[in-house]
């Protein structure tokens, strides 16, 4: 009997080949994880509002900080992209948009209007903060 | 509805051990949370500044404590089940699993108890 070889079990990190598919489904994951983190970040944002003055000028300073401000930009990406990426979820789910063209171009949408969206916020608050 | 073939429902399939509840409830929560986000982040994007006094006055607003409050109660829910997913996927030891399954629920009971407390002392508390 020959010997038995272990075998690559799917989905295996080493031996997946990237493509657009399966890298943008671990970063729905990814962002969809950043997005929890971010919930409890609004959380406490809220209940800095329910305080007083003071406690709502602290939570104003944490976020304002550069790496503040960073992860409130990163966050908004996570928020466009899983947004949009799970409205393609939802269309694969009645069944629509399994085509190989299809598939490339929701997913391109997805990562493009996830940057398009997080830079048109942020220039609105930029403009905000000018005027 | 249910989406459960009647073997899926005797047996109890996936990671999770049970069926396509959690899968149901998943998409009704991301279909909820379209306009609920997209209302919370733009209405913020809207107040143009973020002051204290500003906020305040928008969440004392009744439709908008009560959007605010619906859309943190929905945002738990829907973070619970995706974090839930995360773990089953991902660890494997059954303490570890147990623990960290226990402590999701406890956190996003209490965060999302927490924000909508807070919106309701922001509505109710002058």
């Amino acid at each position: 009997m020959p010997p038995v070889r272990a075998r690559p079990l799917s989905p295996h990190l080493e031996i997946y080949r990237w493509q657009i598919s399966n890298t943008l489904s671990i970063l729905h994951r990814i962002t969809g994880v950043s997005l929890s983190i971010g919930f409890l970040a609004l959380i406490y944002w809220l209940m800095a509002v329910a305080g007083d003055a003071d406690s709502y000028a602290g939570a104003a300073r944490l976020f304002a900080n550069p790496l503040g401000i960073i992860g409130l930009v990163l966050l908004t990406f996570a928020f466009f992209y899983h947004l949009l990426n799970g409205v393609r979820h939802l269309v694969w789910d009645v069944g629509l948009g399994f085509e190989r063209g299809e598939r490339r171009a929701s997913g391109w949408i997805a990562v493009i209007g996830a940057v398009a969206l997080t830079i048109g916020v942020w220039a609105l608050v930029w403009s905000f903060q000018r005027s | 509805m249910s989406l459960r073939s009647p073997l899926g429902r005797v047996i109890g399939l996936g990671s999770a051990k049970h069926g396509s509840g959690t899968w149901w409830a998943e998409r009704v929560s991301s279909v909820a949370l379209i306009p609920l986000t997209l209302w919370f982040v733009f209405s913020l994007l809207l107040l143009r500044s973020l002051d204290y006094s500003t906020v305040r006055a928008w969440l004392s607003v009744p439709v908008s404590g009560f959007l605010a409050a619906v859309t943190v109660g929905v945002m738990a829910y829907h973070s619970y089940l995706g974090t839930v997913a995360v773990v089953e996927d991902y660890v494997h030891a059954p303490a570890l699993k147990l623990a960290s399954l226990l402590l999701l629920r406890f956190v996003h009971v209490l965060a999302g108890g927490a924000g909508i407390f807070a919106i309701l002392r922001i509505a109710f508390v002058a």
